[in-house]
Parts: structure tokens; sequence; C-alpha cells
């Protein structure tokens, strides 16, 4: 086995470990950080139902940016809706036999690599050229697009320009999933590819890609509106209710 | 107008789309810092503590374990721009701190040096910063330049909420002895005397008798403004200015008329004069707990079955959203009423049910049209349907009133701009900020006002009533253009009719 498969294989499993283990640890702070008041941005459903609704319609068309800026939609739309296509496509990958769906999915896959690249060259031009944007933005929202933007690229050019050995990369990634290493091929446009989503993967955790599970956690968005008719008390705010009480007592 | 002022009244614009940016234009402006004993009321450090810059970084990871929206808004911003056109601040002033994330950004930076790894390795590449002067400085100013309306939240892909971050900052900047004069003083006058005015219980009693002397002089019926009285059916919680501000005082003799004609036997208390909970502004759970806590208190005392409050906007935010986890548990009121219920609940229903007469041909001299207040608006509801709070202010002004007109749709409803004068800003040393702050809502009136004859406003709440009264003027406006709902339903009931 070669060192360059060897070396892939550890940053592959490491950066496994940290997304997953990262985003574990940020969910569960999420999820057990107290609320200690109803925030919900008004009107807010007044149901769970209509509040999962709520999260749904955010997270698949972006309502609340469709009410904001017509123009960083179309480009979050284009980059997202991409960006799951182009997931789904690269699941055959991972699996075999490869699903249905999956394959059907191939072909719109190819476009959705371009959707996904122009979204995100689209939002970068905004970020230089819209002067509120330019002032917020900071290196890290830079770096984030250029790694992104590499990412795309470079996995472009494997379907387009420099067409890898797909077989034996499938078979590479079937025995990263069994722990049975096979051979990576050393192809300069592939390892760039590979080492962007590993640096992806890594930085995942601690950087703004944590809107991902934020956007289900925000209360402003996640709470019914029934504060009249619940009583909501975050555990360390009732204690300034039982002192209340006792010197209500006295 | 007092005197001539001695900053330039930002021009109504030809193009609402791309506010100008101007960096710096309101670095000057910042209000009265709290005198140590107004600190010390409350609790707080009367001045800047030793090792304030850690302590600072302390009361953040303080905060972060409470209150999950922080954690959640510190760590989701992607920096998407969406919200830094929204905030009536930034259109006002044009100062690109003002634009809601780069507001948020003043706290992000202190969070991600202390509270993420990417912050403690790289802080120059996430834009993370330690605690100093500079960043203190930048912090009081322009989180007083944040009135907490949350427009920003209702445009922003996760919901992130900049009141809630002005809310931690002020919090924190109390905690090390920096606090807002104007904030801190008045909760200490509610806490020694029940109300943000200081107006004690026999000048409220007096106030109370030349209301109903008033009342009887002008229509000639005896309409009760009763204070203190034990087993009254319902407590009403004002906003202190509907004592006396104009045009406060008519909503509150609106509502005197509706609970006489509907035969509701209320009062006000003494205790608990107070509806407005500046506590929220200062972002401070406890604080704000002890002060609903005064209203809990009364309606033990007195007895009372029923819990309702006046025209206030972020007073209803707290009585709405928040009074329930804060005073609560409401199980010693009759479980028939929600609780607490707003005034406008009260009259639609009665109007509803045919128990008020009201003839809207009374006020056929004026057009009216209608500001949401931001904390109704996007901070609470009304009449347990989602939206209520837009429906049933409307309803009970076309009852009161023939010729109503809506502004355009981007300034109303959830998308309403904020009066410039809310979230603890009502404040003569922010003036110049309250009069920028204003622009947006201005430019809607106008256009009405040219284009559909609208000779008055409407408010439901008492920030924005004292705010406009003030601000309108510098547009052109007369202060009188703008009034209380009650005061339309005021001038349309039918006393005599019914009782
Ligand atoms: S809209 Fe939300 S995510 Fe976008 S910049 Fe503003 S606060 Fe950040
Ligand atoms: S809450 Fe209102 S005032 Fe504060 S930043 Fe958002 S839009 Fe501006």
């Amino acid at each position: 086995m070669s060192s360059l498969t060897v070396a892939y294989a550890v940053a592959f499993y490491v950066a496994a470990a940290v997304l997953v283990l990262g985003l574990v640890v940020k969910i569960k702070q999420y999820a057990t950080t107290p609320s200690p008041l109803k925030i919900p941005t008004m009107p807010a459903p007044r149901t769970r139902l209509g509040v999962v609704l709520r999260i749904l319609r955010e997270v698949i068309y972006f309502e609340s940016l469709f009410k904001s800026n017509k123009w960083i939609w179309i480009c979050a739309v284009l980059f997202h809706a991409g960006l799951w296509l182009v997931l789904a496509r690269h699941l055959r990958y991972f699996i075999e036999p490869v699903w249905f769906w999956v394959v059907l999915v191939q072909p719109f896959g190819i476009y959705a690599g371009f959707a996904m690249i122009a979204g995100l060259v689209a939002l970068w031009a905004r970020r230089i050229v819209v002067n509120r944007v330019r002032y917020i933005s900071g290196p890290s929202d830079h770096l984030m697009l250029a790694l992104l933007v590499g990412i795309g690229f470079s996995g472009m050019m494997l379907r387009f320009v420099e067409r890898t050995d797909i077989i034996a990369v499938k078979a590479f990634f079937l025995g990263l999933l069994r722990f049975d290493l096979q051979p990576l091929p050393a192809e300069m446009p592939l390892l760039v590819h590979l080492g962007l989503v590993i640096t992806l993967m890594i930085v995942f955790p601690f950087s703004k890609l944590l809107h991902v599970p934020g956007v289900f956690f925000s209360p402003s968005r996640a709470q019914v509106d029934d504060a009249r008719e619940k009583r909501h008390l975050a555990p360390w705010a009732a204690k300034l209710d039982a002192e209340r009480d006792s010197a209500a007592a006295e | 107008m007092a005197k001539a002022p001695t900053f330039d009244i930002p021009a109504f614009r030809e193009d609402l789309a791309n506010p100008a940016m101007v960096e710096g234009a309101m670095d000057h402006s910042q209000p009265f810092v709290a005198k140590p004993e107004h600190q010390e009321d409350l609790g707080f450090p009367g001045e800047l503590v030793e090792n304030w810059e850690q302590k600072a970084v302390e009361k953040l990871g303080d905060l972060l374990g409470k209150n999950k929206a922080l954690r959640v808004y510190l760590d989701s911003c992607v920096k998407c721009g969406a919200c830094t056109d929204k905030c009536h601040y930034y259109i006002g002033t044009g100062d690109p701190k003002n634009m809601p994330v780069a507001r948020q950004d003043l706290l992000r930076s202190l969070y991600r040096r202390h509270f993420t790894l990417a912050g403690k390795i790289a802080p120059g590449l996430v834009g993370a910063r330690d605690m100093d002067k500079e960043m203190l400085d930048d912090w009081y100013k322009y989180f007083h330049q944040c009135s907490q309306c949350r427009r920003c939240s209702v445009f922003c892909p996760y919901g992130i909420d900049t009141a809630e971050i002005s809310m931690a900052a002020r919090d924190i900047m109390d905690h090390i002895g920096v606090g807002q004069k104007y904030s801190n003083e008045i909760l200490a006058k509610v806490h020694k005397i029940g109300n943000n005015l200081g107006l004690p219980k026999p000048a409220l009693i007096d106030t109370m008798e030349g209301l109903e002397e008033d009342v009887l002089e002008d229509d000639g019926v005896a309409v009760r403004f009763p204070v203190d009285v034990q087993g009254a059916d319902v407590l009403l919680v004002t906003p202190s200015a509907d004592f006396f501000a104009e045009p406060h005082v008519d909503g509150l003799i609106g509502y005197a008329k509706v609970f006489h004609q509907a035969g509701i036997n209320w009062t006000v208390s003494s205790y608990a004069s107070e509806a407005a909970n500046f506590a929220m502004f200062i972002g401070s759970y406890e604080q704000m707990h002890k002060v609903a806590a005064r209203i809990r208190q009364a309606a033990l005392d007195l007895g009372v079955k029923r819990v309702i409050f006046g025209e206030c906007g972020h007073a209803w935010r707290v009585a709405y959203s928040f009074l329930n986890s804060l005073a609560g548990p409401w199980d010693f009121l009759d479980p028939k009423y929600p609780v607490p219920q707003h005034i406008l609940e009260v009259t639609h229903d009665l109007i509803q049910r045919g128990a008020i007469n009201l003839d809207p041909s009374a006020n056929d001299d004026m057009t009216l049209t209608f500001h949401d207040s931001c904390n109704v608006a996007r901070g609470s509801g009304m009449g347990n349907m989602e939206g209520g709070q837009f429906i049933i202010p409307r309803e009970v002004i076309k009852a009161s009133v023939n010729k109503f007109v809506e502004m355009d749709p981007a300034t109303t409803c959830e998308k309403t701009f904020c009066c410039g004068g809310g979230g603890g800003l009502l404040t003569d040393d922010l003036m110049e900020l309250r009069v920028k702050g204003a622009l947006p809502r201005m430019e809607a009136l106008k256009d009405v006002v040219d284009n559909n004859g609208v000779t008055h406003m409407a408010a439901i709440c008492a920030i924005c009533k004292s705010q406009f009264s003030k601000v309108m003027p510098y547009y052109g406006f007369p202060m009188d253009m703008i009034v209380s709902v009650h005061q339309l339903v005021s001038d349309a009931i039918q006393l005599g009719t019914k009782e």
C-alpha cells in the first residue's frame, strides 16, 4: 500500500471523526442550552406542526431570505440545490450496488455542479461589489468561498478534463468504509479535490458552517407561539420564582 | 421644535434600494452613562470595575450557558448580507456599524476570541478580538443605536435577532459598571415607586380624578377612573405615560369608556402602575422578573380575576410573551380569559358581540393610517390567532373611523419599521439618532399623506406615541398627527346608549 493511500485514508478517518464529534458536541450544546423566554419572530405558528413546517420552508426554500433579497436568494438556491444534487451524485462512490434513484440523479448532478459553482461565484462577486457586504466580509468568508469553489472546480476537472479512474476511487472509498484499504490513484486533480474536501470536513464544526445545525435550533424560528397558554420556564430561572414566593410569604 | 437641531435631518430618498454608506457617521452618538447611584440601585457595580476586560468575558460565558439564542446566533451568521439594509438606523444614518450583522459582530468578535477554536488559533482570520477600551466604546455607542425592534430577524435566513445580541451586550456592560442612565434610572423608579415616571399614589389618584371630571364635563357621563379598588374584576396595567402625556391620555380615556359601556368593573394599581418593563431593554432577566413581580403582587393583593394591558409595544411583548414565564403561574385568575389580555382584544371582542356602540362618523374629520409597533408586530400576538396583532387593531380602527388607508406593505405588519425611539433610546441625549431612525416610517407616511390625504397616524405604543410627537415636526408633520387607537374609540363610542 502506498504511503499516499495511507495518508489519505488516515486523513479521511480523522476528518470524519472531527466532523461527527464536532457536530455532536455543538448540537448537544444547542439542544441543552435553555431558552429563558419565548422569542419566536412573530407572527409564529401556534402549533408544533406549524413550527416544523416553518423550519422546513426555511431549510428547503429559504423563506426569510426570499423576503429579504432576491439576488442573494437566487445565488444561495443555485449553490445549495446544486450542492445537494452533487452530493447525491457522489453517493455512488460509497454504495454497492448503486441505488436506483442515485443512478437517475447522475446526469443532473453534472449540471448541478455548474449551478453550484455559478452560485458560489455570484455570491463571491456580491461580497466584493456590494459595499455593504464587502464591509462585513472577513478573510474567513473569502477563504470559505475559495475552498468551496476549489472543491467544485477540481471536481469538474475530474469529470471533464482529467477523467480519473472512477473504479479505483470507488474501491478506495468502499475500502475505507469496510476498513480494508484499497489503493488510491495518485492523480493530482483527484488528490487536490479530496484534500480540499478533507479540509472542509475539518473546518465545518468550527466555522460559520454551523448555520447548518443552527437553523434548526434558532429560537426565533423553532419556538411555538403559545406563551400565554403554556408556562415556559428555564431551570435556572425557576430559582428566582422560589425567592419571590418565599419573600411574598413572609 | 424646541431649538434648531445641530444635525442634518435626512432627506426623503428617491431610491429606497441602496442606502448610502457613511463610515463613522454616528461614531459620536451615545447616551449618558448611568451615575454610580443609578447603577447601584439595580445591584450593578457603580463604575467600571477592575479587571473589566476579563469580567466582560466571564459574563458573556455566563449568558452563553443561559441563553440558547445567543449561542446559536453567534455561531450561525454566514455574512450573507441579507440584513444589511433592513435596519432603520442604518437607513437613516448610513453608518455601517448600524447594519445588523455589523452590530452583532461587535459582540461576536469577543465571542470568537474566547469561546471558539478558530478565534483562539487564528483570530485575524475570523475577526476575533480581545476586549479593550475601543471595543467597549463601540459597544456602548452602537448597542445603544439598536432599538431591539427585531426587523432584522424577519429577514435573516436563520432568524438571527440582533435584539438578543444587544440585550446581552447591555447586560454585560451593566455588569462591568457601564450602564445607560435613562433606562437604569427609570428602573430604579419602578422598584421604588411603581412606575417609570415616579408618580406616587396621591398624584395618581389626583390625575385619575381629574380625568373623571374631564370626561364628565366633555361627555356629561360619569365614567370612573378607579385606583386600588379591592375586589375589582379587572386590573388594568398601562404605561404610566397614559396618565398624562398626549396623545396617550386620550387612549386611557378610551379604555375607561369601553369598560364603562361594557359594565366591566376595573381598577389600576398604585403599586403596579406601570406596564412598561424597561428591564427588557437592558437584557436583564433578573430585573425583568423583579418588575413583573409587582404586577403579580398587585393582582393578588387586589383579588382581581383578569389582567388587561393598555396600549404599549414593548410592554405588550413582555406581557404576551414573557409574563407567564416571569410572573406566572397565573392559576389564581379566571381561566376563561387569556393572561394577560390586551385592551384591544377586549374592545375588539366587545365590538364583535355588539356590546359597545361605535359611530365611526364621529371621526369623519380624519383619515387614518396605522403604524404597527415593532414589539407588538414581531414580539407578540393578539387574539390567539397567527397575525392577530395585525388584524385586531385594524378592525378596531375601522369600526371607529370611516377613512382608513394602509401604508406601503414593505413597511407594515411583520415588516414594520420601528418609530426610532424604542429599546430604551427614547431619551433627549439620543435625539439625532431618534430623528434619523424615524426616516423610513416618515417616508411611508409622507407617501400616504401626499397621495391618499392621510391626516393622522394611529399607534398602540407609548414609546411610538412619544417618539412620533417629538420627531414628526422635524419632517414637517404636525406633532398631533399621532393618535392612540383608543382615542379613536373614545371619540366614536356612543356613551349612554348601552348602559
Ligand atoms: S441576514 Fe443573518 S446570516 Fe445574513 S448577514 Fe445578517 S445576521 Fe448574518
Ligand atoms: S433589532 Fe432593529 S434596531 Fe436592532 S439591529 Fe435589528 S433592525 Fe436594527
